[in-house]
């Protein structure tokens, strides 16, 4: 049977010709060694469950290339940025950035969206001691400690306490005080940490927790969930949820005619256009965390500006066409890189580093000041209540009045409606 | 492939790519070898049952996950060497097809792939109320710099999975020349004329279930030290499971040759995408060419070479 | 308070979504459970046909589950024409279903994708006159929301049922899915039999797509948690019985909303699914199986 024997190592060989083929593909793509524009590389969740958010982002940052090409680019050189969708898909994190920095040469990198898709990339940042500027990765740093790395997210030096630290100040403010609360969220990355966080401030508010559970995010129903709640009779009620949960506790909340004193805290996903137009009245009283609102305090330097251009990109691309809630930060941390490399006058990672850390940056978002860990220095995390709602109108969030801001008292704005009726 | 011919082939590729870290100094080829290398292996336990005996696994992202995540419980416990872990790993995944097989291997083989479905959600659900490996928050390992010899981490971990796929392989390849195998091919030819001939039916299936999951078991053992950073939601991703029956089944399901050859191709292929076209077109790509080779070529790139290769036989 | 109110309206709740539940599944009970096609692209089709009725709803601003009725007829004629291309590649037995399986991972593929170069990832949702809004039976509240969907389940599943059993090509597919040669025999063709009952399992998804938009957002690969669901409803009810798949959805519905809410949300999924598993290990053809 030696032919059958022969026939086989025919198959293996043309198997690894195929496979040697596949492997080299990458190292053969024209990987241009350009001398003058300066590489900003990055993976970014363009397909998978973050893609909304980070199709939104990358709008934002192409926005900012452009601003900052305009202006002349960057040390004299233009700027290009050079990315692949990580699928929100950590396993693809460490092969993005190794072919950014080793086939592609960028000079500069920057993180992708979302705390499970940082962390993938840091030890290869820590072991090249590059300059990482990382979005909204909720306490990416902890584990790793690392002095290089700085993050776009107001939440603050205690991001997980942090989060939720205004809505319960908010609580405690009122008179009378609240005496109970009811803490539910999903069973996922960012709620679970939000929740701990949560948990940790209601203690030491002193407010009693008479409920204290998650859900899958697979549910369909959360009728059952929110009964539940109202059986133990809660004051004061903290949701961390992502968007189609916050739209079904929304729902739910309405039906039930689940009443409390004061009920949001960390709803992701009410920021959205659409679901903010969709669920209409139903948001009304209900106190969440945001990150900007067009009210009159937030008129930071750029804002509007980019607020424009992004708009206008964002109906063609199927992303929320508000953008008030990632994109702005998107641009900021943008916007702290390119202000470092002007200052410093070169791309050394090290010194780029140093510098941010140091400094104060003007970004779209305020005053910017990292602190411990490379988080925040102070918490930013806005509560606002909303009030007025009407129905199917996009309009009635573009200006100011349907977002009453809360907290932090430097930008309040309205005052709070209490306790929560509906 | 008569055998001394193989092993010497197996031991000169672990080899060679061991020392070829040395040469290559690109960490992204290491990268997306080891994403391939991963796949050869969850390909090749798949088509042991799947291929083999003809029991189809919908939940392959279960075994894969149980594997990673015995990993990191014991890693956090009692900080044991990847080798051991990748033991521990393969050991838990094997019960966990053994304790499967036992409750369905009796009944159709539909209901076999329906269990394993549900398998993976219970699985997955026990995960993420699972505190002590950071359930729906995730995990963070922290991997050394450098281990042996190998100038970066991923360099050895690169290294490792290269030894495991051989390793896998040959095992699949002494399943299909062994009588053992003919027993599975029986089993999946005509379960019940097996029966007859006096073939131990449910004894086989159940070997076979084992090691399945064992090997699943063993291509997770390493991904967090690969990844860092472990959440449920990604370890059980309906990806790995669509991959696992993908690639086999455009390799070809009846040979040790074929998950190998559709792992490389298909693994190879995502990789490139990624980089390259990089958006949801990436997704498109695994559906077409599994439509189309399911269609087209049912008995994989090993069948069609072989049919090629008959022909030209004829005078 | 975990009081006696607390747990009907718990089980109260459970049904409403089990006939939920019930109208996602119904379609792979004809498809997997009747033809032996292993359809694992249904869910994947329900979300289709939430995004049809999505379109439809911005565009017309009819009610979501209308709009999921008059979908019916081009969803019926797009299953014919992927049972014809179906049977036309896979004729031989045996390997049938790990091959057809493989065709329908690349199906669900290719209909996600497709979906999601069209709108985008975005969630999306409609919203109706009736969202938001319960009867109260007493202490029992009814949400508006599941409560529809359930009653039109309810209709859909005996509809189907009657067709089944009392229309000639009704009880031709039940037999075709038991024995082709008799119905040869009987003088009907078991191809147009079969990619008829084929037809209207996929029809049934634009009902259930429907449905899926009214109880919450809707994003492309929303398909992907219910696949696990469906098929552990359609064994659990009895390969092919329309009745048990009814009523198995309705336990797993059950199940979920009573565990969640007793014990926590949490565990809920691996409740029922370990359900299943039990049930493949002691009565494994199912409640209503042959």
């Amino acid at each position: 049977m030696r032919h059958v024997f022969r026939r086989q190592r025919r198959l293996l060989l043309l198997g690894g010709v195929l496979a040697a083929a596949m492997l080299s593909a990458p190292l053969l793509t024209p990987s241009a060694r350009a001398a003058e524009p300066i590489k900003i590389g990055f993976g970014m969740a363009l397909t998978g469950g973050l893609a909304g958010a980070g199709k939104a982002a990358l709008i934002a940052m192409e926005i900012w290339r452009d601003d900052v090409n305009a202006a002349g680019g960057l040390l004299g050189r233009q700027v290009e940025l050079v990315y692949y969708d990580d699928q929100t898909n950590p396993s693809t994190v460490p092969g993005i950035y190794t072919k950014l920095m080793n086939v592609d040469k960028v000079d500069l990198v920057v993180s992708g969206y979302g705390t499970n898709l940082i962390a993938p990339a840091m030890p290869i940042m820590m072991s090249r001691k590059k300059l990482f500027m990382g979005l909204f990765g909720l306490a990416a740093n902890e584990q790793f400690g690392y002095s290089n790395y700085f993050q776009i997210m107001p939440a603050g030096p205690e991001p997980k306490t942090d989060w939720s630290l205004g809505f319960f100040q908010i609580a405690m403010e009122q008179n009378p005080k609240p005496k109970t609360v009811a803490l539910v969220g999903a069973d996922a990355e960012f709620a679970r940490n939000a929740l701990d966080g949560a948990r940790e401030n209601a203690k030491a508010a002193g407010l009693e927790i008479v409920y204290d559970n998650t859900y899958p995010p697979a549910t369909t129903d959360y009728t059952p969930v929110v009964r539940a709640i109202q059986a133990t009779g809660p004051d004061v009620v903290f949701i961390a949820s992502y968007p189609p949960d916050s739209a079904g506790m929304v729902r739910a909340i309405n039906e039930v005619g689940l009443k409390a004193k004061l009920l949001g805290g960390g709803m992701v996903g009410l920021q959205y256009a659409s679901l903010m137009t969709k669920l209409g009245p139903m948001l009304n009283g209900i106190v969440n965390y945001d990150f900007w609102v067009p009210a009159p305090t937030l008129n930071f330097q750029g804002v509007n500006e980019f607020l424009a251009k992004y708009q206008a990109k964002a109906a063609d691309a199927g992303v929320d066409p508000l953008g008030y809630y990632l994109p702005p930060y998107a641009y900021a941390y943008l916007q702290v890189l390119g202000q470092a490399v002007n200052a410093v006058g070169n791309l050394d990672d090290q010194k780029l580093a140093d510098y941010i850390r140091a400094n104060e940056f003007d970004t779209v978002v305020g005053k910017v000041r990292f602190g411990k860990n490379g988080e925040w220095a102070k918490t930013r995390v806005l509560q606002v209540q909303y009030q007025g709602v009407k129905s199917d109108d996009l309009e009635q969030f573009t200006k100011h009045g349907t977002r009453a801001v809360l907290y932090p008292k430097e930008w309040k704005y309205g005052d709070l409606i209490y306790p929560y009726a509906q | 492939m008569r055998g001394a011919a193989f092993w010497i082939v197996a031991v000169v590729i672990v080899v060679a790519g061991a020392l070829g870290t040395r040469l290559v100094d690109n960490d992204f080829i290491f990268y997306a070898s080891y994403f391939v290398l991963q796949f050869v292996v969850l390909a090749t336990a798949w088509n042991i049952l799947g291929g083999f005996t003809g029991y189809v696994n919908f939940g392959s992202a279960a075994f894969f996950a149980v594997g990673a995540y015995t990993s990191i419980a014991l890693d956090k416990a009692f900080a044991l060497p990847l080798p051991v872990l990748i033991l521990t790993g393969a050991v838990a995944s094997g019960l966990i097809g053994f304790g499967t097989g036992y409750l369905t291997l009796r009944l159709r083989g539909v209901y076999f792939a329906i269990a394993t479905l549900a398998l993976a959600v219970v699985l997955e659900t026990l995960v993420i109320n699972w505190h002590y490996v950071g359930g729906a928050t995730g995990s963070y390992v922290i991997p050394p710099a450098e281990i042996f010899f190998f100038d970066t981490y991923v360099e050895g971990l690169f290294s490792l999975m290269l030894l495991l796929a051989v390793a896998a392989v040959a095992v699949a390849r002494y399943i299909n020349h062994s009588r053992f195998g003919r027993g599975l091919a029986a089993i999946r030819d005509d379960e019940q004329a097996a029966e007859c001939m006096g073939v131990p039916t449910l004894k086989l299936k159940l070997i076979s279930t084992t090691i399945s999951g064992g090997l699943m078991g063993v291509a997770g053992a390493p991904y967090p030290f690969f990844v860092t950073y472990v959440d449920p939601v990604s370890a059980f991703s309906l990806d790995y499971a669509v991959n696992a029956v993908a690639m086999p089944m455009i390799g070809g399901t009846t040979t040790w040759f074929g998950p190998v050859l559709g792992a490389l191709l298909l693994g190879s292929l995502q990789q490139w995408a990624t980089v390259t076209i990089s958006s949801e077109l990436n997704r498109l790509i695994v559906g077409i060419m599994l439509v189309g080779f399911v269609i087209l070529a049912p008995q994989g790139i090993v069948g069609l070479v072989r049919k090629y290769l008959l022909k030209a036989r004829r005078p | 308070m975990f009081t006696a109110d607390l747990l009907l309206n718990a089980v109260v709740a459970g049904v409403l979504l089990g006939g939920f539940y019930a109208a996602v599944s119904i379609g792979l009970t004809i498809s997997f459970g009747q033809l032996d096609v292993v359809n694992i692209a249904h869910p994947a089709f329900v979300v289709a046909g939430s995004f049809c009725v999505f379109v439809l709803n911005e565009r017309f601003g009819l009610d979501p589950i209308l709009l999921g009725l008059f979908l019916t007829l081009p969803f019926f004629l797009a299953g014919i024409g992927l049972y014809r291309v179906y049977f036309t590649c896979f004729e031989r037995h045996g390997e049938e279903s790990l091959r057809g399986l493989a065709f329908f991972f690349g199906v669900m593929f290719i209909v996600e994708v497709l979906l999601i170069m069209s709108f985008g990832v975005d969630y999306r949702l409609v919203d109706t006159g009736y969202i938001g809004q319960s009867i109260k039976l007493g202490f029992i509240g009814l949400p508006y929301r599941l409560l529809v969907p359930f009653v039109v389940s309810a209709v859909v599943t005996v509809g189907l049922y009657l067709y089944l059993s009392r229309t000639f090509t009704g009880r031709a597919i039940l037999a075709v899915s038991q024995d082709r040669l008799a119905l040869r025999l009987m003088g009907a063709n078991p191809i147009s039999i079969k990619q008829i009952a084929f037809g209207l399992a996929v029809a049934t998804a634009a009902i259930a797509g429907a449905m899926l938009i009214v109880i919450g957002p809707v994003e492309p690969s929303l398909g992907r948690l219910y696949i696990g669901r469906v098929f552990a409803i359609v064994v659990l009810g009895g390969m092919g019985s329309i009745g048990g798949t009814f009523v198995a959805a309705l336990i797993l519905g059950i199940v979920e909303s009573v565990v969640g809410t007793m014990f926590g949300p949490s565990w809920a999924p691996a409740v029922a699914f370990g359900f299943l598993l039990l049930t493949l290990a002691v009565r494994p053809s199912g409640l209503f199986g042959r």
